[in-house]
């Protein structure tokens, strides 16, 4: 006998742990399976880029910060990086070099964050999460020696950076640049042919390439699609191109692969921060920029490879001490354009770790 | 390294196609008429040597003459990029053609400047505010919002 059902409506969030921050879904369900999701955003709303209207530039660093926090450095780097391409700023070796160790340990730290909690999601409640945690924990540490801060690290100048790192940090961190690899293989071994991540991530939430292309999909997400695209090799910016590392792509475009291109990613930041602790030069970490700055007549857009894909600032100046226009643009918000694509016809649970894998972060996309 | 395209060249490429779509260029950038725009779009996403596959950021900016329309393009088969803008002078009820059927990346952009700026993109499948609630009155990120 045919029982006659009907698809209703179910709210996911904007208060739900699976959502990784304020983030609601708009569900349409036919028993377990998805017919159509959209997504609600906005819950985290600071209106940033109308506040940085009303502040210099210097100023605007720490709103940085609050975007993408778990990769706040980056997110400094691809501003001043834009305000100094605005402005025409040279800045020296060595800051260049600290930039780039900066932005290699804040890669790991939100790739390690990514990972653990796509395998949350996957119902390894909190375990492998516990062991990435213990690793960003070091991370952490570091740059905790290099700026006071842990989270929001306002560490980046227009110019260089605020300080010269400690004496005790280059020690630490070559424990950690030592030790990692062997980390990444101990989660290997717990995880990449685990017979319930192989199961419950291979072939779900499917990302074709040219789709991944046409929504400007970007980061891992990206790559995770078979698309050969990282822009510290196509577009290099500060030194990249001066150091040696792969870019690793995936086949399928399923979850699975995006997790994958996550932990072989930890492996090539690795490998830059051991190119670049032996080069680093002495000198100057800021050029002598002036304290208000006023950027000639003009517009940029500065991007650069933040660990969740392309991180852009679109800054229009009209001379004056703050920005006329200052626009972010969010990698992960764009990377959530094919989120209905990926889920439609998949269970709920595959709904989870089909966002999870995406690797969200809800301050950047509210903004 | 990511080529800039000299917009004046690409400029006198887009008017052999679309006469009359080019209100200015200039080394940086192109600007065209906005109802030429979803023309020129589809010119340049489909034109093999240009083959712009991969909209990076699509925004506005609002200098009280006018809105500013910004799409940075890049493509990623030949590494090349572009800016292509388009201008609306009306201020009370601005529309600029959707971009949303050539690159789907404009979705979510397109209703963040719909919601922000007050631009309306014509041909948008699901326009409405993307980070305000439905209701709000005005623009916040237009320079007269105070």
């Amino acid at each position: 006998m045919a029982i006659r059902t009907e698809p209703f409506i179910l709210n996911m969030g904007p208060q739900h742990p699976s959502t990784h921050g304020v983030f609601r879904m708009r569900v349409t369900l036919d028993g377990e399976v998805v017919l159509d999701v959209e997504p609600v955003v906005g819950y985290l709303h600071r209106g940033i880029e109308k506040l940085a209207e009303g502040r210099t530039y210097t100023q605007n660093i720490p709103f940085t910060d609050r975007l993408d926090y778990l990769a706040s450095m980056t997110n400094n780097l691809a501003y001043v990086l834009a305000v100094e391409k605005l402005a025409g700023i040279e800045v020296p070796e060595r800051a260049e070099h600290l930039r780039i160790i900066m932005a290699e340990m804040m890669r790991i730290a939100s790739h390690l964050m990514a990972v653990g909690f796509f395998l949350n999601d996957l119902g390894a409640m909190m375990t492998p999460v516990l062991y990435m945690w213990r690793e960003r924990e070091k991370l952490l540490d570091l740059f905790e020696m290099v700026c006071g801060q842990r989270l929001t690290y306002n560490y980046m100048r227009v110019g260089g950076v605020s300080h010269d790192i400690p004496e005790e940090f280059l020690p630490a961190l070559k424990r950690f640049v030592a030790e990692m690899p062997g980390l990444i293989d101990e989660y290997d071994q717990f995880l990449a042919q685990n017979e319930i991540v192989l199961a419950r991530s291979k072939g779900v939430g499917v990302l074709p390439e040219d789709l991944a292309i046409n929504i400007a999909a970007s980061g891992p997400v990206l790559r995770a699609s078979g698309v050969q695209w990282d822009i510290r090799r196509g577009d290099p910016y500060s030194i990249y191109d001066r150091f040696d590392f792969d870019i690793p792509v995936g086949s399928a475009g399923d979850c699975y692969d995006r997790y994958w291109v996550r932990v072989q990613e930890m492996r090539q930041s690795v490998r830059i921060l051991e190119q670049a602790i032996p080069q680093l030069p002495q000198g100057e970490v800021c050029a002598k920029v002036p304290q208000l700055l006023r950027p000639p007549v003009g517009e940029v857009y500065g991007r650069i490879e933040a660990p969740k894909g392309e991180l852009g600032f679109y800054l229009v100046s009209d001379n004056s001490i703050a920005p006329y226009r200052f626009r972010i643009r969010p990698p992960t918000l764009i990377n959530l354009t094919a989120l209905r694509d990926m889920v439609i016809g998949w269970k709920v649970a595959d709904l989870i770790i089909t966002f999870g894998s995406i690797d969200v972060c809800l301050g950047e996309i509210d903004r | 390294m990511t080529i800039a395209l000299n917009g004046e060249e690409v400029a006198k490429k887009i008017t052999e196609v679309v006469p009359g779509s080019v209100a200015a260029a200039d080394k940086m950038a192109v600007v065209v008429g906005s109802k030429s725009l979803y023309q020129v779009a589809e010119f340049l996403k489909n034109t093999s040597g240009l083959d712009f596959d991969y909209l990076n950021d699509l925004t506005a900016v609002d200098y009280l003459d006018y809105f500013e329309v910004v799409y940075h393009l890049t493509s990623l088969k030949h590494n090349h990029s572009l800016v292509l803008k388009t201008r609306c002078y009306e201020r009370e009820k601005p529309i600029v053609s959707s971009v949303v059927s050539l690159w789907r990346a404009a979705d979510f952009q397109e209703r963040e400047v719909y919601d922000l700026m007050g631009i309306t993109f014509e041909g948008h499948p699901n326009l409405k505010r993307l980070l305000l609630w439905e209701g709000f009155a005005g623009h916040p990120l237009r320079r007269d919002y105070l």
